[in-house]
This record gives structure tokens, C-alpha cells and sequence, in this order.
């Protein structure tokens, strides 16, 4: 690596010498070393050896023989019932959490721009989820959900057990996860409003366009890149999200919020099929990858 | 008419996001017999603080707190200390190192964390380092860091050159323009670095959920979800009392530092 990034610049002070590798670039590093060696040991190490680990037939177990399979562990994949069923799940949850996050945040922050009494108290609200941990955020809402004590089967009347519900969990968790995720969108969203021109909307004005006419010519196509960052990026969190609903749900009712990750996490630690989870993750990314190349590649042929 | 119905979206926002929150400190401040009613009261009509106390009673707390901190101040000092040379160099020297830097961030969102979590399971176990904090810290500081460092080269970027060159002029070697003249202008961004680094450990649930099985080494968020017990009999005063004060610290850190982290991000961000 040290080769490439090599660039024979020629040494600004008289004494630097430009033999071999310069020593502005032996400097630099010097001094990435220091984070480089702990992130090379830790996590690009034991990625790669994640993904090949998905090939074979590992346990997580000690003195276990590992052998090369190939694809089998692909192929018991996707013929497990199980994985369709979790994976059903994870889409559903991250397609829906992500749209209701984005429309909700863009209303928020659609109100929070305007000059409105009490916008205060709602943008100090509208962070506090950020500053929560998880699992607080898990177990505050077991709190609201909680058949006998919670507050919302007495506001609604109701006597039901929402998380245990085979039909209700997954929307219970939704509600959740779009209350979790609410506030970093907000933020971005308020950020990239401000960042429009005020002239663009005084000419608006001038032309006569009304304030729908100005929101889909102007608040949207400028908006445009920040809103297909933010997506992005809340679809690869939210399909990627455990904590959360390991402490709402673990997973259940009979697997109804068993999400991939939920799912991924079983097999490797209770089962202890390590190559078989490390298959399941690396078919997730791949998938993940493919939903957002395509989304992105989209977005970018309608922008021009 | 416009401005009604806005104030009435408001509001609706308002109270989406307030209600839990109220909730869960009503509910902290019950006595059971005021739990156990029928028609739940919004504002406990005898506020008691026994749940604060009782909560100390039937975990740990103290303990998983004080290993909570031991991780976070662990994790945080040593993400600073190593990636602020990496930052430095990211920001003055450009190239390929950067475009691999942010390479780095982005992947490091995207994969699932099953993917690296399982080896680093294993290489940890084969470390003996299963079941010990100093494991966890591991885990916390090479997951932190690629954030930490990307918050850090643009405070870094902020620092005009001109400042360092002129110091050098002046017959500073590099070293010592760096300290004098760089490392008091970073201070700040430092500071929200380590903050920022000390709360992703002190919320952490998923690693530390894998790496500590053992309950006498559990930290803070393990051991609030051993409060809604084996069978999922929760008690649930004591459980929303705990839940609060393991909320403090983050609270006090986003107090203190909101608009700073903004700021931070945004010169990241324009100046990439």
C-alpha cells in the first residue's frame, strides 16, 4: 500500500531527501499508524475473515475443524423457511421505518424552519431520542406497550399485549423504531433547508407560484441531495438494526420481529452455526448494497 | 387558518414524541399500589423516590456503572489519543490515505455487524479476552474510531496552515509548532471528540451484549435489561428509575455540546 500512495514530491526544505519514499509520506504514516494498526487487527481483519468464514462450515465453538463447503451454506439459506420469513421482516421494517422517519422528519423540520411559538421546546425534544441509550429507548416504550401497566391500552381502552401480538408487534416496533430515528433525520433535513436561497423563493413569489407550486419546484429538487443521503442512510441502519428490537421483542411473537440481524445473531451464538450466520450477513450486505446502488443510480439518472 | 393548523402539527409532534418520556418519569415516581391501578394516573398522586433506591437494591447498578465509566473513559481517551495523529495527517497530507479514510467510514456503516462480530468473538476468545472489560474496550475503540477520526480531521482542516508555516518561519521545528500553535486551536474539537466517543461506549448494547456474558462484568445497558428479569416478569418502578439514570450522562453531554458537534460536523462535511 505504501508504494502506491507514493508520490514523488519534490522536498520542500534543503535537508529532505528524495531518496526512495519521501519523507513527507513517511511521516504521514508514522503517524496513521497508531490508528491504523488497531483498525487493520480489529475490524478489516475480522471482516475479511467474516466473509470467509460464510464458505465454510464453522462453528463457534473451540477446536472445531473448519472445512472449505463452497455455497452450501447459500443454498441452506435459501431454502430456510426461517431466513424468507426474517427477511420479509427486515425489508418490511426498514422500507417502512425509513419512509415514515423521512416523512415525519421532513414535516418536523418543515415546522421547526417556520417561525413558530414554541419551535423551542420541539427542537429540544426533537433530539432528546439521540441522547437516549437504546436500550433505554427499548424499555421506556415496553413501559407504554405494557398490557396491564402501560399508558396506551388506558388512553385507547383497550386490553391488549401489543409486542406479544402475532399481528401488532412488527407496527408496534415500527412506531419505535420512526420515534428512534426521528431526530438525526430531522436535524439533517432542517440543515439542508436552511441551506436553500432565500432569492430562490422571492422569485418564486414573484412568478406567482403558490406555496404547493413552491414546495415541489423549489423546496423539493433543492432538498434533493441531502434527502437521498439521508434515506440511504437510514435504510443501511434501520436493516441493519438489533439492539433496539432485541430488547422491545427479542424477536418474537413466534418470530414476527425476528430481524435479520435478530436472526443472524441466533444462529451464531445460541446455535453457535458461525459460517452459516456469517453467510446470512454477507448475503444481507450484498443485498443492502444492490437496494441502495439501484435507488442511488436512479436518483441520479432522474436528476439530470 | 394556515397557521392554526400548523400549530395543531405541532403539537401533534409535540406530544409524539414527549408522551414515552413522560411516561417513563411518571412511572418512575409510582408507588406499585398507584402501578397496579386499573385507570394508569399521568401524575403519580404520592411521588415517592423509592424506586431510585430500590433499583440499587436488585442489580448491581453501582457496580455496572462504575464499569460503564471504567469502559467509556478507557474507549474515549484511547480513540482520541491514537486517531488525532491519523487526523492530523488526514487533513495535512490529503491523497490516497483520505479516500481509503472515508472509504473506511462508509463501509464500516454498511456492513452488518454479524459479519466482523463473530471473528472478532473468536480472536478474542483465543486472546482469553471473552468476559473482560478490556476486550469490550477494544471492541469500543476500533468501532468509534472511524467517526472519531473523520470529526477530527475537520477540526483539524479548520486550523488555517498559514499558522503552522508561520511558526516554522519563525524556526519552530514541526513538533513544536504542532503543540504550541495547532494543539490549543483543537482543544475544542478534541473535547467533543472525546465526548462524543464516551457516550457511543456508555450507550453500547450489541458488543458488549456478545462480549460479556457474565453478570458480575456486565455494564450499565446489560444490566437495565436483566431488570425486565429471566421470565420477562419486569418491576417496572425500579426498571423506569434505572432507565433514567443511565440517561443523565447523555443528557449532560448533548447539553453541553449540541451546537459544537453541529458545527464540527458541518466544517467535516463542507471542507471534504
Amino acid at each position: 500500500m505504501t508504494a502506491t500512495a507514493t508520490r514523488p514530491a519534490p522536498p520542500r526544505r534543503p535537508h529532505g531527501r528524495p531518496r526512495g519514499i519521501s519523507r513527507k509520506t513517511r511521516e504521514m504514516w508514522l503517524l496513521m499508524l497508531p490508528a491504523l494498526v488497531p483498525v487493520l487487527l480489529f475490524s478489516v481483519g475480522p471482516l475479511l475473515y467474516g466473509i470467509g468464514l460464510a464458505f465454510t462450515d464453522a462453528r463457534n465453538t473451540r477446536n472445531h475443524e473448519t472445512s472449505f463447503v463452497g455455497l452450501e451454506n447459500l443454498w441452506e439459506l435459501l431454502s430456510a423457511a426461517d431466513f424468507w420469513s426474517s427477511f420479509r421482516i427486515g425489508m418490511i421494517w426498514a422500507v417502512s421505518v425509513t419512509a415514515l422517519q423521512f416523512l415525519a422528519a421532513l414535516g418536523l423540520a418543515l415546522l421547526l424552519n417556520e417561525n413558530l411559538r414554541f419551535r423551542g421546546v420541539a427542537r429540544v425534544l426533537a433530539v432528546v431520542p439521540w441522547a437516549m441509550p437504546p436500550v433505554v429507548i427499548g424499555l421506556m416504550w415496553r413501559l407504554v406497550y405494557h398490557p396491564d401497566a402501560g399508558i396506551l391500552n388506558s388512553l385507547l381502552g383497550t386490553e391488549i399485549n401489543w409486542l406479544a401480538d402475532f399481528s401488532l408487534a412488527l407496527p408496534a416496533i415500527i412506531v419505535v423504531g420512526v420515534w428512534t430515528g426521528m431526530p438525526q433525520t430531522t436535524v439533517v433535513l432542517l440543515a439542508g433547508l436552511q441551506g436553500i436561497p432565500k432569492e430562490l423563493y422571492e422569485a418564486g413569489e414573484v412568478d406567482g407560484a403558490g406555496r404547493w407550486r413552491r414546495f415541489w419546484n423549489i423546496t423539493l429538487p433543492q432538498l434533493r441531495p441531502v434527502i437521498v443521503a439521508i434515506t440511504s442512510l437510514d435504510f443501511v441502519w434501520n436493516i441493519n438494526q438489533f439492539g433496539l428490537v432485541y430488547v422491545l421483542t427479542q424477536g418474537g411473537p413466534g418470530g414476527q420481529t425476528r430481524l435479520p440481524m435478530l436472526f443472524a445473531y441466533e444462529e451464531a451464538f445460541r446455535y453457535r452455526f458461525a459460517g452459516y450466520a456469517s453467510m446470512l450477513g454477507l448475503a444481507m450486505a450484498i443485498v443492502v448494497l444492490a437496494v441502495l446502488g439501484l435507488y442511488l443510480w436512479r436518483q441520479m439518472r432522474e436528476a439530470r | 387558518m394556515r397557521r392554526a393548523s400548523q400549530y395543531a402539527a405541532l403539537a401533534a409532534y409535540i406530544v409524539f414524541l414527549a408522551f414515552p418520556l413522560v411516561w417513563l418519569l411518571s412511572t418512575a415516581l409510582k408507588t406499585p399500589q398507584e402501578m397496579a391501578l386499573a385507570d394508569p394516573t399521568w401524575i403519580p398522586r404520592e411521588p415517592t423516590l423509592a424506586n431510585f433506591t430500590d433499583a440499587f437494591g436488585e442489580q448491581d447498578l453501582v457496580g455496572a456503572a462504575v464499569r460503564s465509566l471504567g469502559v467509556a473513559l478507557a474507549s474515549s481517551v484511547i480513540t482520541v489519543l491514537i486517531s488525532l495523529p491519523a487526523a492530523y495527517a488526514m487533513a495535512r497530507y490529503r491523497g490516497l490515505v483520505n479516500k481509503i479514510a472515508i472509504g473506511w467510514v462508509l463501509v464500516s456503516q454498511v456492513f452488518p455487524f454479524i459479519l466482523i462480530i463473530i471473528p472478532l468473538f473468536m480472536i478474542l476468545r483465543d486472546l482469553e479476552l471473552v468476559n473482560t472489560l478490556p476486550g469490550l474496550v477494544v471492541v469500543h475503540v476500533t468501532f468509534t474510531l472511524p467517526f472519531a477520526l473523520w470529526m477530527l480531521q475537520g477540526y483539524v482542516r479548520a486550523v488555517p496552515v498559514e499558522l503552522e508555516e508561520a511558526a516554522a518561519v519563525d524556526g519552530a521545528t514541526r513538533l513544536r509548532s504542532i503543540i504550541k500553535v495547532v494543539a490549543p486551536l483543537l482543544a475544542p474539537g478534541v473535547v467533543a471528540t472525546l465526548l462524543f466517543a464516551f457516550i457511543s461506549s456508555w450507550n453500547e448494547f450489541m458488543f458488549a451484549l456478545v462480549i460479556l456474558q457474565n453478570p458480575d462484568v456486565m455494564t450499565l445497558p446489560l444490566t437495565l435489561v436483566r431488570f425486565t428479569g429471566p421470565e420477562g416478569v419486569a418491576r417496572l418502578g425500579p426498571l423506569a428509575a434505572a432507565s433514567l439514570m443511565a440517561t443523565i450522562p447523555s443528557l449532560i453531554f448533548f447539553a453541553i455540546i449540541q451546537r459544537r458537534l453541529k458545527s464540527g460536523l458541518m466544517a467535516g462535511a463542507v471542507k471534504g
